[in-house]
């Protein structure tokens, strides 16, 4: 074994008659930033959501560190890795500050403990603490809500953070400006690994120190960025990278 | 009219009194059966709705039928009236409160078990807070539809302001009738008003005022 930080083993996953995940096998290495890039229903959510176990596989095994999560406390599993949707899911009656401070809260941290390291986090995401510690989240813009909802993921310092598509609701500038502080996060918290999941190619691409193509619950290529142009392995990312090749040629035309 | 309330204020008040302690003691009642009721079948909305069908074929029942039908279990009296007005109002509180639970954004209570609550601490630091204007606006319309079937529990002797109606359409006083509605329709605005600052008060410590 290396050092594997999550370990994915034959997981197969039905919903009614549609099998979701088939088969499906992969490892990620501890300090890893991967992105999972899929079209709907492709299964990259449900992959996500298998790792904290909102969603349970029909069969196989999924390590963490080594070790059976099916072994480990649901509870405490799910404190130790960092969570971050689409939607966000901020809680609207709570300010930013108890909104960064619920899993340190869960955890019976002391006060000053925790409030120390909310300023942290809102510094690490840009956001003052003097400033916008008080707000709630319908006060702020949707691109400073993502980054509360990344400061509340990162507060109990989990080795692993699951994001599903965080940036998929924010305008394109808010967007890159997010993508690129995340990515400096990821640098700038050494050794913790990154699972990400998203729809756009140039985000996957991007972020990602290896990036997990899907289609129709199966792995298609799961490579470095670099390999992945230099080598697509099937019809379907030679497909998924036809479509960013058209797009520059756009772009070039237009210019 | 106010020669009336001159002569027998005393006994107005006490009717008015009965009849909120009646009420009181029925929205008290249900609510806790409520609260229960929506802890332990937090994942099980298959029951939620089943009881809150069963409590909707009881709110159907005609009040009179109903207070009738519990003499021979429960008897004469107040026990009696507060059984079935705490059933009354079980229906509408538990309709509420399940619909305001269910109106939650669902990725914020996915976001939350994602992050490690238990079942419990995802209700009560989430779903509670976040449905706290529904469930006031269940417990209003409660109370409000309990103030008036109150009256009839005046028929089994268990007080209110409902003696005061019956005894007017039994002696044919106008007066009476007046005052009995009158004092009914006072009890409704007042416990409205004060449930509704209860209310702002809640909401804005909790923070959720807009």
């Amino acid at each position: 074994m290396s050092n594997s930080a999550i370990n994915f083993k034959h997981i197969q996953k039905t919903f009614g008659a549609e099998t979701i995940i088939e088969n499906l096998s992969f490892e990620v290495e501890a300090g890893e930033f991967i992105t999972i890039l899929g079209s709907s229903g492709s299964g990259k959510t449900t992959t996500l959501k298998m790792v904290n176990r909102l969603v349970e596989p029909d069969s196989g095994v999924i390590e963490i560190n080594g070790q059976n999560i099916e072994q480990i406390n649901l509870i405490e599993l799910r404190r130790k890795i960092g969570y971050v949707v689409q939607q966000i899911g901020l809680f609207p009656h709570l300010t930013v500050e108890k909104n960064i401070a619920t899993v340190p809260e869960l955890l019976g941290w002391d006060k000053t403990k925790t409030q120390s390291r909310v300023k942290e986090l809102m510094e690490l995401v840009k956001l003052p603490y003097e400033e916008y510690s008080d707000r709630h989240p319908n006060q702020l813009s949707g691109g400073q809500q993502q980054r509360i909802g990344v400061a509340r993921a990162l507060a109990a310092n989990p080795q692993i953070m699951l994001l599903d598509e965080p940036f998929g609701a924010v305008d394109a500038i808010t967007r890159k400006e997010l993508q690129k502080q995340i990515k400096l996060i990821h640098q700038e918290l050494n050794g913790k690994t990154f699972l990400f999941v998203t729809h756009d190619i140039n985000e996957a691409f991007y972020l990602g120190d290896k990036v997990m193509i899907m289609d129709k619950g199966k792995i298609s290529q799961y490579d470095t960025p670099k390999n992945i142009i230099k080598n697509p392995e099937t019809e379907f990312v030679k497909d998924l990278l036809d479509t960013i090749y058209e797009e520059e040629s756009l772009w070039r035309m237009l210019k | 009219m106010i020669e009336y309330w001159r002569d027998y204020h005393t006994r107005l008040i006490e009717a008015l009194l009965d009849h909120l302690q009646l009420v009181t003691i029925s929205i008290v009642v249900a609510l806790a059966i409520a609260m229960v009721v929506i802890l332990t079948c937090l994942n099980n909305q298959k029951w939620v709705s089943s009881l809150t069908y069963f409590f909707s074929a009881l709110y159907s029942i005609p009040s009179y039928a109903f207070f009738a039908l519990l003499i021979p279990l429960s008897g004469l009296g107040t026990t009696t009236a507060v059984i079935v007005l705490s059933l009354y109002s079980e229906y509408i509180l538990l309709r509420t409160f399940s619909t305001g639970i269910k109106q939650i954004d669902p990725t914020i209570i996915e976001s939350a078990r994602g992050m490690g609550m238990t079942d419990h601490q995802v209700f009560f630091r989430i779903q509670l807070p976040l449905a706290s204007k529904s469930i006031f606006s269940g417990i209003r319309l409660a109370l409000t539809s309990i103030i008036g079937i109150a009256t009839i529990a005046a028929t089994i002797n268990a007080g209110g302001l409902g003696t005061v109606l019956f005894d007017g359409l039994r002696t044919q006083s106008i007066v009476k009738i007046v005052w009995g509605s009158l004092l009914t329709i006072f009890l409704c605005i007042c416990s409205n008003v004060i449930l509704y600052l209860i209310e702002k008060f809640t909401l804005r410590n909790l923070e959720l005022e807009d």
